[in-house]
């Protein structure tokens, strides 16, 4: 995947040697390993700071949201379907956006990696399929496969949906995935069961905003947690007023999240986040038949009224 | 939101949704009764209560 970056740099620095953008959007290394950031280039000779690798996880739609240049971006599978529904949303238009598509393998799970090991982890090298992790007095081999993200390991959107070029040929997508099944497992739970385990899986929650702030759907103005009249939601630690704001997050993406994980990767308490907005995709997909982002040319689940829609819930 | 709602463990039966037409009172009525008789039947919810006096 790293050989992507050379193609990375190349592209970008020819669309703003040419004029043809007046900013590419990237990544660039992080501070920290695993912790790329979100890089903007005006010049030509920025592009040398571009990189690709496989913690590229943030979703670079989330900094595209009104813009009023003509933007190069680059986009993973998932962030090319978060771009669909920001020009499906009129947050950008289709004609400024100039995408660098990636087909993409997946990306490295932050928390799952930092969990396997004590010490800090000060570097960390992909080749192909390995990543070696290393830090004071120790290094580790590791099969990427195995510290995939969830939503990666179940991902069958991983090309680009939309492009304007790519980074590299096609990768095959993956068959046989489900990635719903920790939604089945709480479906088959007792209400009493299913309250408990979404009451444990917000229990560290610390309401930091991260998970909305990383989420390229979440572009309101002013959200609805930060909005004092009215007061939709208490600001505090009680248990119902978090629950509260996940809930509601979680709605507000209904029909439209691409289950990128950006949430779940920025969460500095490593909560589960996915498990609301999962529940959401899954149903729009039995319910309506809808995956949010594929195409430009189809209304969002809902958006829209069939007369066939499934209605047994109103009485 | 129902779904979600009963996902994250409301009891089925605790959350109702209605279309009923200003015309149509006898419906309200009936609604009214049945959602009252189910809801009755579930006992008392600790869920989505503040016992808290924050925020
Ligand atoms: S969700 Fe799919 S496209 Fe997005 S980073 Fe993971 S594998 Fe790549
Ligand atoms: S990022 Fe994590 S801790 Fe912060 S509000 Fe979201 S779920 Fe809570």
């Amino acid at each position: 995947m790293t050989a992507y970056t050379d193609k990375i740099r190349q592209i970008a620095s020819k669309l703003l040697t040419e004029g043809k953008v007046d900013m590419v959007i990237g990544f660039r290394k992080g501070s920290i390993p695993m912790m790329n950031q979100p890089l903007f280039i005006k010049t030509p000779g920025e592009a040398q700071e571009l990189i690709w690798d496989s913690h590229c996880a943030l979703n670079l739609a989330n900094y595209v949201t009104n813009r009023k240049e003509k933007i190069g971006i680059v986009a993973k599978g998932c962030d090319s379907r978060n771009l669909v529904t920001h020009i499906i949303e009129n947050k950008i238009t289709r004609e400024q956006l100039h995408i660098i598509g990636v087909p993409c393998t997946g990306m490295v799970d932050r928390h799952k990696v930092s969990a396997m090991i004590e010490a800090e982890i000060t570097a960390i090298e992909e080749s192909g399929d390995s990543i070696k992790i290393s830090g004071n007095g120790f290094s580790k081999e590791l099969k990427k496969t195995e510290v995939l993200q969830e939503n990666c390991a179940g991902c069958t959107h991983r090309n680009p949906v939309i492009y304007d070029e790519l980074v590299g040929e096609l990768v095959p997508e993956q068959s046989g995935v489900d990635p719903y099944a920790s939604v089945r497992e709480v479906e088959s739970m007792s209400p009493e069961e299913k309250w408990n385990y979404f009451e444990d899986l917000i229990s560290n929650c610390i309401r930091c905003y991260a998970c909305r702030n990383a989420c390229p759907l979440c572009y309101c103005p002013t959200c609805f947690v930060d909005e004092s009249r009215p007061q939709w939601v208490g600001k505090s630690q009680d248990p119902t007023d978090v629950r509260t704001f996940h809930l509601l997050r979680a709605y507000h993406c209904a029909g439209r999240c691409s289950d990128c994980g950006a949430c779940e990767r920025a969460c500095p308490m490593g909560i589960k986040v996915r498990e609301f907005t999962k529940k959401l995709n899954k149903d729009c997909l039995e319910l309506y038949g809808w995956e949010a982002g594929l195409t430009v040319d189809a209304r969002p689940a809902l958006d829209t009224f069939k007369a066939d829609d499934p209605q047994d819930f109103i009485k | 939101m129902k779904n979600l709602l009963e996902h994250t463990g409301i009891e089925p039966g605790r959350l109702h949704f209605s279309w009923i037409s200003s015309a149509e009172s006898t419906k309200f009525v009936d609604v009214v009764k049945k959602i009252t008789e189910e809801v009755k039947a579930l006992a008392e919810t600790k869920k989505y209560v503040k016992t808290s006096t924050q925020g």
